[in-house]
């Protein structure tokens, strides 16, 4: 059979990226040109400014994602794009790009879910691995539990009711000063913590054994700090992260290894930019081992948002006949599993 | 010479093909759906309607600002991807140039001003003189007020044009001390026809881009970094008077 070559592209959020795969799982390039230097002067990604970024990195980005990769745009078999959910004025650029880009060469267009990318990145580095499996995206914008019942049909066991656990991982950063983006700096400061110092509450939701909470682990780390203040008690910053680090990572594994023993699940999956936190991995790692089921989890180069993921996606929704006309519009709230 | 030339900086999206002396065809809406939805199947029919392969294009002009900042780079966007995927140049137009070049030969000033929120206008003031369109003064964002007090010192006829028209043209009549006409409908939005015929220009004088390094001229910083730059201007100005001991 003949490779097929996909360009994928993605700028849903404050990276914007492209690459070239192969037959959905080899990836010839992997290009992320990062905003975060310049959000972290205001403390989170600011649209507008994310937005004015990627108009200015697009073609660059493209044209290294395809010299890297020893391609043109001739050999590219369709262009795979990120279409929702994101920031729309974020979204429309990568949109707006790969519809001229597939409309000029006369390539199909695929329009891609930005969380079908996420769980498409285990596929990359795990060429074993194929639906069914369990899989827990956890990221800035979302937190969701899903059976990957084949390539891009979804069934949703839970979600954040609030927070994602991203956004909470960002909000206790700047509370306790380690700044933006608080996903790794909370992470690295963690080591240096005793993760049993403080006890915050689990993000559980009654009678919803899979869904998520984690607005109240946020509020208790708030109160907590405030607490101390009031008082003139000294912060370890290290404790408080370390401590609120494993509230979430155990609730994230738990509710994973319940829905995975409730629908006989063997292979577990986590994606997402949350799913590079190294106590999550190890966490996750370790309950998978003791009940014998197999762990996936992409490299940290693909958990964070990459064009590699959007190009894997886009390769089985290609083969699946999904095509997206020159009407093809950012939407910003694009649900899981829903076709526009 | 064949162009293909692009305007959604305003709520028109407007898509045309310039050949020579020319326009083989233009394709103007002016309704709510958005321009990612509009403008490529805009340029698709009318390459279709006209038999046009992109790849005889020699250069892709785009209403470059200012304008509605998702407008902009919906324009941008799209052109910078036929830019790249057929490697032809493109032609960063302004949008207000463009929209005063709908009036070529109307005598007096011509002064577009578009609706920029925040009680001001994207404006600029132009005339034809010896068959150019001269600026008389450069593209600015600006309460109408202050506008009427700049053209008041030209004691000249002025017409304007835009989607600032409907929302300021009361002001503008009670404020006026010059004899005013506004552009007739067919000439009073972003027209991508006029669009490519600037570009021609620009095409001949060598006033060209690559596909990578255009962006739009937004003519405004963001919100963001306006009340960063606010912020740090006033924390300067402290640190200043407590140096100087006030």
């Amino acid at each position: 059979m003949k490779d097929i070559l996909i360009l994928g592209i993605e700028t849903s959020c404050d990276e914007t990226a492209a690459s070239v795969v192969k037959n959905g799982r080899t990836v010839l390039s992997n290009i992320i040109s990062s905003q975060i230097a310049l959000h972290t002067l205001y403390g989170g990604v600011v649209p507008e400014i994310a937005s004015r970024k990627h108009i200015e990195k697009i073609n660059p980005v493209i044209r290294q994602a395809l010299s890297e990769a020893s391609v043109t745009l001739d050999d590219i078999d369709a262009v795979g794009v990120t279409y929702g959910p994101g920031l729309v004025g974020a979204l429309l650029v990568g949109v707006a790009e790969a519809k001229a880009i597939a409309y000029a060469k006369k390539l199909p267009l695929v329009g891609v879910h930005h969380i079908e990318g996420h769980v498409s990145a285990n596929y990359i580095e795990h060429p074993d691995l194929e639906p069914p499996f369990l899989c827990l995206i956890v990221s800035g914008g979302h937190t969701h539990l899903v059976i990957v019942k084949d390539y891009g049909v979804f069934e949703i066991l839970g979600r954040t009711r609030d927070d994602a656990a991203g956004e909470a991982f960002d909000k206790v950063a700047r509370a306790i000063g380690l700044g933006y983006p608080g996903g790794p700096k909370i992470d690295k400061v963690s080591k240096e913590g005793n993760a049993d110092a403080i006890q915050f509450p689990k993000g559980k939701v009654a009678d919803s054994p899979y869904d998520f909470s984690f607005s109240g682990v946020k509020s208790a780390v708030l109160n907590y700090l405030n607490s101390m203040n009031m008082q003139g008690k000294p912060v370890s910053q290290a404790d408080v992260a370390a401590s609120f680090q494993k509230s979430v990572v155990e609730v994230l594994v738990e509710h994973t290894m319940q829905a995975a023993g409730d629908f006989k699940m063997k292979k577990v999956a986590i994606a997402g930019g949350v799913a590079s936190n190294s106590a999550l991995r190890n966490a996750m790692e370790e309950a998978c081992r003791k009940r014998g089921f197999s762990f996936y989890r992409p490299s940290p180069i693909f958990c964070t948002d990459n064009g590699a993921m959007i190009g894997a996606a886009a390769y089985y929704e290609f083969i699946k006949g999904t095509r997206h006309g020159w009407d093809l519009n950012a939407v910003p709230s694009l649900r899981l599993g829903e076709r526009i | 010479m064949k162009i293909l030339a692009l305007d959604s900086s305003g709520m028109v999206a407007s898509a045309a093909i310039l050949e020579n002396d020319t326009l083989v065809a233009e394709y103007t809406i002016n309704h709510k759906k958005t321009h990612s939805q509009t403008l490529l199947p805009m340029i698709d029919t009318i390459a279709a309607m006209t038999g046009t392969e992109l790849t005889s294009l020699d250069a892709i002009a785009v209403s470059a600002g200012p304008g509605s900042f998702t407008g902009l780079r919906i324009g941008s966007a799209t052109a910078k991807g036929l830019g790249l995927a057929l490697d032809k140049p493109l032609i960063s137009v302004s949008t207000l140039e463009a929209l005063a070049y709908n009036l070529y030969g109307v005598p007096g000033l011509i002064c577009p001003v578009m609706d920029a929120r925040r009680d001001q206008v994207y404006t600029a003031v132009y005339r034809f003189k010896d068959d150019r369109l001269e600026t008389a003064v450069g593209p600015c964002a600006v309460p109408v007020d202050e506008l009427l007090t700049i053209l008041a010192r030209y004691q000249e006829q002025v017409t304007f044009l835009g989607d600032g028209v409907p929302v300021y043209q009361k002001q503008i009549e009670e404020k006026k001390t010059f004899p005013v006409f506004y552009a007739p409908a067919h000439l009073s939005r972003q027209r991508a026809g006029a669009v490519a015929a600037l570009a021609k220009q620009y095409f001949l004088e060598g006033r060209t881009e690559t596909a990578d390094e255009h962006k739009p001229d937004y003519l405004r910083l963001s919100q963001a970094e306006r009340e960063r730059a606010e912020r740090e201007r006033a924390e300067k100005e402290r640190a200043e008077k407590e140096k100087a001991g006030v």
